[in-house]
């Protein structure tokens, strides 16, 4: 479970980025935090496995203050995959890439090769196992990141823009791969501004500007909320948007699933048929 | 991100910001010679404090403090070395001026650091481009180098960056034998270089396709004139180069551990 106990943070050259943030979120949850550029959302992200410290409060990470362990130690239990894989490719080829992690951790050879090959497999990378990272395509490179922290299977996962650059294909492949891991219990944390990738996987989504916590809830409240949404820099998910220019026909407003959707609709011909 | 922003450019106003880059530059190049001149502890101790007035003035200490603490492990690095290497391949014969040496080395490495810092800190990328200009050196060189200068910032920030993705991925960069933290550096040094290279292509790329050298003759909008604090700062210059040369001639320059075995 990671607590946030009223965190501020403030960053060397004096940009207050986090003013007074408390947030929880427990074992197995799937959130997704999202907010305008500058928000904050990295900065409170990179708390969480330790690699800033808040300035003034806390946070705990399955009861332990993160300024009391290492990113090492903390990084085993929660993985984080940045924002940019270029800044975090180095190796010769993509298994290399996967075994980095591995090696740091301690884990001996044979669990090394069964995790690399799992993880390549996963994310749709074995037949680049010998390749070099730098010669894959941005897509790619970020799935190969990806991997690489997938593969030592923290219980904790943290994705800073998952879906940048990813086409439709990958984007479902990784909405799915995002679902089964929350299914197995893991907590997965996501910092997205693709609104309808987020609509379509429907967690919990926290609202942030300037620093702040502006919202917090169940997708389809957070994100049908159209003042919110406004806001906050967003676009309406569009199912939202085509229903809420239907209200005064006594559509719901809350609405962000293409199925339920399409029921409704149905629903309202068959009726208007009778 | 912290050590490298002694190597930005602080936009504030001070005397010392207002000297024509030129000056500042043949200060700072005759700081550099002084350094290799000498590698007698007591000279480079002496070159470095004296700096520090100068920091002082420019109101930089901080950002300048931050870069000589960041790059302590450096120091400690070629500290160390030098202990080793004086004490397997030189005839020294105590300890004490093994230290002392050694030290020696440590401090102008400091004292070099210190001087690039002063500078960098002080002078803004455009007109440093625009005094190599007006030197008469021709524009894609003066281009060239002000993009290099400028990346350092983005470079670093970007340095801090990939150390926490490379953190972030269990690499402990602190602890472990000398040649192990060496080689921790590897994961952040590539991305690192990588990174440079690419977006150096990019940048040439979308030069091109904005008609980059089109024109013939460029005109500025500023032009740089040396003024009165100028020359005397070139004149100072001068005269520490002077001195020096003297003293290297001519003084016996004590070393600290004779100088303390007299005392004591
Ligand atoms: N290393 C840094 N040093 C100083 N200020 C920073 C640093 N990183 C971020 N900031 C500032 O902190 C604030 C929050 O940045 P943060 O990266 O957390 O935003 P974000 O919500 O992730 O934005 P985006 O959607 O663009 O990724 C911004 O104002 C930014 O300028
Ligand atoms: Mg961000």
């Amino acid at each position: 479970m990671i607590d946030v106990k009223d965190v501020y943070f403030t960053y060397p050259n004096g940009v207050e980025a986090l003013r007074g943030v408390s947030l929880q979120i427990t074992d197995g949850e799937f959130v997704a935090i999202m907010g305008q550029n500058g928000a904050g959302k990295t900065t409170l992200v990179k708390h969480f496995n330790g690699l800033l410290k808040p300035t003034r409060g806390r946070v705990l990470v399955d009861d332990v203050d993160t300024r009391h362990v290492s990113v090492a130690t903390l990084a085993r239990k929660v993985g984080f995959v940045f924002q940019n894989p270029d800044h975090q490719l180095f190796s010769e080829t993509v298994e290399d890439e996967i075994s980095f992690a591995l090696k740091n951790f301690g884990f001996d050879e044979k669990t090394i090769k069964e995790r690399v090959n799992w993880a390549l497999n996963i994310l749709d990378l074995t037949r680049y196992r010998g390749t070099s990272p730098f010669m894959l395509s941005g897509g790619e490179r970020k799935r190969v990141a990806l991997a690489s922290v997938l593969a030592w299977d923290p219980k904790i996962l943290i994705l800073d823009e998952p879906t940048i650059g990813q086409d439709r294909n990958q984007k479902e492949r990784l909405r799915q791969f995002i679902l089964q891991m929350n299914h197995q219990g893991k907590t997965v944390v996501i910092v997205t501004h693709d609104i309808e990738f987020v609509a379509e996987c429907e967690p919990r989504v926290v609202l942030m500007a300037n620093g702040k916590i502006v919202a917090d809830g169940a997708a389809r409240n957070v994100l049908t909320d159209p003042d919110l949404i406004a806001k906050s820099w967003l676009i309406l998910p569009e199912i939202t948007n085509v229903l809420l220019n239907l209200k005064d026909i006594g559509f719901p407003a809350n609405v962000m699933d293409v199925y339920e959707a399409r029921d409704l609709i149905i629903e309202r011909i068959g009726w208007a048929r009778k | 991100m912290s050590m490298f922003d002694g190597l930005k450019f602080r936009n504030i106003s001070s005397p010392i910001h207002r000297i024509d880059p030129r000056a500042k530059f043949i200060y700072v190049l005759t700081l550099f010679i002084v350094a290799v001149f000498f590698n007698q502890l007591i000279p480079l101790l002496i070159l470095f404090f004296s700096q520090i007035p100068l920091v002082i003035i420019a109101k930089v200490k901080k950002e300048w403090f931050r870069l000589i603490k960041g790059s302590s492990f450096f120091a400690a690095i070629i500290f160390i070395m030098n202990v080793i290497s004086l004490y397997f391949y030189s005839g020294y014969s105590s300890f004490a001026s093994i230290i002392e040496q050694a030290s020696a080395m440590t401090v102008r490495f400091i004292v070099l650091i210190e001087s690039f810092s002063i500078f960098f800190l002080t002078t803004s990328p455009d007109m440093l481009g625009l005094s190599l200009e007006q030197i008469g050196i021709p524009y894609e060189f003066c281009f060239a180098f002000t993009t290099a200068i400028r990346f350092v910032p983005v470079l670093a920030e970007e340095a801090q960056t990939i150390i926490d993705a490379q953190r972030a991925r269990g690499l402990e960069i602190e602890g472990g034998n000398l040649m192990k933290r060496i080689r921790n550096y590897i994961p952040i040094l590539i991305p690192l270089i990588v990174n440079a290279i690419r977006r150096s292509l990019e940048l040439a790329e979308a030069m091109e396709s904005r008609a980059w050298g089109a024109a013939e003759k460029r005109t500025t909008l500023y032009m740089l004139k040396m003024e009165r604090r100028d020359y005397c700062l070139i004149l100072i210059s001068a005269l520490m180069l002077a001195a020096s040369i003297y003293v290297w001639l001519f003084i016996k320059i004590p070393t600290l551990t004779q100088i303390l075995n007299i005392q004591g």
